[in-house]
């Protein structure tokens, strides 16, 4: 309980772990947008671009002053979609190689900045490679502050501007048949992606801040099929991890801030991945087991019924082995009908002799019916779909 | 709204309309009259512009030459008299939202900055839905639909616009008989309330069937008017390049440069069955 | 220049060319995004590699990072075959996941070593010559120039060898598996040359410049030809001329080598971009300014043909009328009639355009053509 108590005392922890809520929150948030609208690795080349912006920034004052460097890098990560858009319209290069070729020249070009810059003789520039991967713990109440501000400016844009948001991630062709200005809502939402990415660069920095947009996302959308619902539960993420990771770099020297906040988001997407209900891959492969479990059983069933047809009585008794060639080729006929023979549909008369029960009989024509009814239904499911 | 339409005016007046995707022409000079009321079919080869003479009239494609009047005017100023159905292909269906939702969006040209659909809106939104058979859906999620239920989401979205043009960009694509039946139907209903609808259609077979004037399109216009007139294998024979009747032999695929959106396969069985 | 210039230089050079090769590839089949996964991922691999060895030149560490390579690109597609993501976001997810996880081993367990992040990042290509390989007793050079050598050989003698089949796959997986050639080993095995080739490249250029290396000159020679085979020599000349420019760059300035060398990759690329003589925007700008008038003479050579000889003729075809309804500019139209005219595609009757016999086939040709 020591750390909740640091949490409200120690001034450093309190400011770290509300500097990565913010943070997370609004990553979440415009994360939501970048993942449905298939814009994740524009993220990742915004926010490496956004390192000669910060330079540049620091190069033109020659101090740290956070909301020059913010502005700068929002500017780069700006001048860099630009780039990528200009690039993939006028020629044959694909949006794949301009982003990658976006993301290394205006990372390299920081780079070269970077090392210019730590040769200047100027006590300031200390801490600008905090840029690369991160540093929670030199956040200060100031820096926090101007997150809040710029990231709650940034929610009140998404709530403002919700429906419009969600028909432009969804068709925006349509919207703009009805005449809304489709262009001007892209570039807004463009915009507050690179904001939200430009929030997160003291804490997390620019290599891995892309994940942060795209991993809570990619964790909310497998817990639920509606977009406001999932746009919470990616800030929730976002913020949880955030204040996870910050805290345990924090906690020890040596691990930067933006590899431990990625590790945290990252171990909740494979949680969601596998356990979410209905998309979740556990879930997925019960549902397949039971499936193919239950057409089984009931091809034995069925079977067992089609034999005795032959036979005056319905529950007249059979050979396993006949049910062994004639339904199940890996031979686990034998469990099958246990499994039956526990639900009560057959019985067990001598020792490889199995016979319908009473039960059974109705069930098997129960199954018929369906199936023969099915076929329309089945249909109407399955017409042209994928 | 009704009052706006000049009495005179017809639906669509396109005049000398090319469009051009760099210096590949898509459509060339294109005139076509569509009257008000009638239900048209845009037929003609992959490739040859149907979907693009829709977005060219929507807006959405900018003409290189001509110019496009919707009920006597440019289209901006009669967006509230137009609805449209895209490809069911064009948007991803696993985007976190439910059936009445996207049927909404139908609303939100209507609704205006800041507001949010409301009651009114959801009713507008069941009744389009029960239209198409989809009102038990409205709470489904649109990934679990199939792909005739999709399209059915899409026209109801666009009966939510209560439009007096509507255009479709191929409902019939891939859909089951339900469907079909039901956007038959759709199309019947909307005549009779004296609507225009302008359809992009490749089963040639059902066109005398399902509509009452068609377009044979390829690149140019090849002729346009009321299907017993203009539907003859003639003119098929010059939108398809004089190969249906090479095709009703070999049974093979029309178009060596298929649209990768737009399957050849339905084409070819229509085809076959003409002459 | 001294031989340590000359010696980073070399190696600077190599790895240009031993990035370009496979670079074109991922170019062509847009996977340009798994070059900067596959340098970003295999740094677990590096690092665990290194903890059993404890030698950063092992060729253990090589095997290891192929292994995390590959491992990266069967993560990805088996996220995608789940359906539960869409390609961008799995890329996005796999490999900030396993950077983070090689970060925080070296940090955690490696201590000052020589393996930092920093290194991994950004490369130092000016230490690379001091790491000699000495073959009994005799200094042969600085190992970096061997290793990346050795790759550029592989790569080579695997683009020679599987040429067609690459070349095939490229452009057209079906086929090539209709033909039995198998895409799918050709991809695994083109993603195991892209990880071999980062992770010799990553100590000396950092995993960054890599990226820069294995998208730029390929994007940049992609622009210039339209042949494969040019496109690969291309692209390593251009690497080279970057890795060269970008070396100098960085004398100059007193800057990273690394950076200055992506920053080079980049003012190629944008020299290329602007004045390629094809593809480039100078180029297509003024193409596109050329066509709009030929293109518009075309449209009205068709349009007065259209209505020759029909009873709309005299209200189609006049000059006033163009403006109306093709909604051409009057002064557009006016230079559209005067360059018809000009080129002897009609003549002015009055205020009505008559075509001539070499408009009529111009249009007859335009609408054939389509």
């Amino acid at each position: 309980m020591d750390i909740l108590t640091d949490l409200f005392s120690d001034y450093t922890l309190r400011t770290v772990a509300l500097g990565s809520s913010v943070l997370g929150i609004t990553s979440g948030t415009l994360g939501t947008y970048a993942v449905l609208r298939q814009q994740s690795l524009l993220g990742d080349a915004i926010s490496h671009a956004a390192l000669p912006g910060i330079a540049i920034a620091f190069l033109l004052t020659g101090a740290k002053i956070p909301i020059v460097l913010l502005l700068g890098a929002a500017v780069a990560g700006w001048v860099a979609t630009v780039a990528v858009t200009t690039i993939t319209e006028t020629t044959r290069i694909k949006y794949d190689g301009a982003l990658g070729l976006v993301l290394s020249v205006f990372f390299g070009f920081g780079l070269v900045l970077l090392t210019y810059i730590q040769k200047i003789p100027n006590a300031n520039q200390a801490g600008l490679d905090a840029f690369l991967f991160g540093q929670a713990a030199s956040l200060v109440m100031a820096d926090v502050q101007l997150m809040a501000i710029i990231g709650l400016a940034s929610l009140l844009c998404v709530g403002v501007l919700w429906k419009e948001f969600k028909i432009l991630s969804f068709d925006p062709e349509f919207a703009r048949t009805m005449g809304m200005p489709v262009r001007v809502l892209d570039i807004s939402l463009t915009t507050l992606l690179v904001v939200a990415i430009v929030i997160g660069l003291q804490t997390v920095g620019v290599v891995l801040m892309s994940a942060i947009i795209i991993a809570p996302a990619a964790a909310a959308r497998q817990w639920t099929d509606r977009l406001g619902i999932m746009m919470i539960l990616s800030a929730a993420v976002g913020a949880a991890s955030g204040v996870a990771g910050a805290m345990i770099s924090s906690s020890s020297a040596n691990i930067p801030t933006g590899p431990t906040i990625v590790l945290c988001v990252g171990a909740i997407v494979i949680v969601s991945l596998f356990l979410s209900p209905h998309r979740g891959l556990v879930w997925r492969w019960i549902r397949e087991w039971r499936n193919s479990r239950r057409l089984r059983l009931e091809a034995v069933l069925l079977d067992l019924f089609a034999l005795a047809a032959h036979h005056e009585r319905s529950d007249h008794p059979h050979q396993e082995a006949v049910l062994n060639i004639m339904s199940d080729p890996t031979g686990r006929t034998y469990q099958n009908l246990r499994i039956l023979e526990e639900r009560g549909f057959v019985r067990q008369v001598g020792p490889t002799l199995w016979a319908l029960t009473a039960t059974g009989v109705a069930r098997a024509r129960a199954l018929i019916d369906t199936r023969l009814t099915a076929p329309s239904a089945r249909h109407d499911r399955d017409g042209g779909g994928r | 709204m009704i009052q706006s339409i000049e009495p005179s005016a017809h639906a669509i007046d396109v005049r000398d309309l090319t469009v051009a995707y760099r210096d590949k022409p898509v459509l060339w000079d294109i005139d076509l009259i569509v009257p008000k009321g009638v239900l048209m079919a845009v037929v003609g080869p992959n490739g040859a512009g149907k979907t693009t003479l829709l977005k060219a009239i929507l807006g959405l494609v900018r003409p290189a030459a001509g110019e496009v009047l919707v009920y006597g005017e440019a289209y901006e100023k009669q967006r509230h008299l137009v609805a449209y159905v895209p490809q069911r292909g064009s948007v991803d269906w696993d985007f976190p939202t439910n059936v009445l939702d996207v049927v909404l969006m139908g609303l939100y040209g209507k609704i205006g900055w800041l507001r949010r659909p409301g009651s009114e809106e959801r009713k507008l939104a069941l009744d389009a839905l029960e239209k198409v058979g989809m009102a038990d859906y409205a709470g489904r999620q649109i990934s679990q639909l199939s792909g005739g239920q999709q399209q059915r989401v899409f026209l109801a979205r666009a009966l939510v616009q209560d439009a007096e043009l509507y255009f479709m960009d191929e409902p019939f694509q891939g859909v089951d008989a339900t469907t079909e039946r039901a956007i038959v139907a759709l199309l019947r209903e909307l005549r009779q309330r004296d609507k225009t609808v302008v359809v992009v259609h490749h089963d040639l077979q059902t066109v005398p069937e399902y509509f009452d004037s068609v377009l044979l399109l390829n690149v140019r216009r090849i002729a346009a008017g009321p299907v017993e007139d203009v539907f003859t294998e003639d003119n098929l024979r010059l939108t398809y390049g004089g190969r249906v009747g090479f095709l009703r032999d070999t049974r093979r695929s029309v178009e060596p440069v298929p649209d990768s959106r737009q399957e050849t396969e339905p084409e070819d069985r229509s085809l076959r069955d003409i002459a | 220049m001294t031989i340590e210039q000359l010696e980073i230089q070399a190696i600077a050079v190599i790895v240009s060319a031993a990035c370009a090769v496979p670079g074109v590839f991922l170019v062509l089949r847009r996977m340009a995004m798994m070059s900067d996964a596959i340098s970003h991922a295999i740094l677990p691999g590096i690092v665990v590699a290194f903890f059993v060895t404890h030698d950063l030149n092992s060729p253990l560490l090589i095997l290891g990072a192929a292994v995390t390579g590959i491992f990266t690109v069967f993560l990805v597609e088996s996220i995608l075959r789940t359906r539960l993501l869409k390609e961008d976001a799995a890329i996005g997810l796999v490999f900030p996941i396993l950077f983070s996880i090689g970060v925080v081993l070296i940090a955690r367990f490696a201590g000052d070593v020589h393996l930092d992040t920093d290194a991994v990042l950004l490369g130092e290509l000016a230490f690379a010559p001091f790491d000699r390989w000495v073959v009994f007793g005799t200094d042969v050079g600085p190992k970096a120039l061997w290793m990346m050598s050795g790759i550029l050989i592989l790569n080579t003698v695997f683009i020679i060898a599987f040429y067609k089949e690459l070349k095939l796959s490229t452009f057209d997986a079906g086929l090539a598996a209709a033909l039995g050639f198998l895409p799918g080993v050709m991809h695994y095995v083109l993603m195991t040359l892209v990880s071999i080739t980062a992770v010799g490249a990553f100590d000396a250029v950092g995993s960054i410049l890599v990226v820069a290396l294995m998208i730029g000159p390929p994007a940049a020679a992609y622009l210039l030809t339209d042949r494969l085979s040019l496109m690969i020599i291309l692209s390593i000349v251009i690497g080279i001329v970057s890795a060269l420019g970008g070396y100098w760059m960085a004398y100059l300035l007193d800057a990273s080598i690394a950076g200055c060398m992506a920053t080079a990759v980049g003012l190629v690329f944008t020299a290329v971009l602007l004045a390629a003589p094809d593809k480039g925007v100078v180029s297509v700008l003024r193409r596109r300014w050329r066509q709009q008038w030929t293109f518009a003479e075309k449209m009205l050579a068709i349009h007065l043909r259209h209505h020759e000889g029909l009873p709309e003729a005299r209200r189609e075809n006049r000059a006033a009328h163009l403006q109306e309804h093709l909604g051409w500019a009057p002064d557009f139209s006016e230079r559209v009639v005067w360059f018809a005219e000009r080129d002897g595609l009609l003549s002015r009757r009055g205020e009505y355009l008559i075509l001539t016999d070499a408009g009529r086939e111009l249009a007859a040709e335009a609408i054939v053509q389509n």
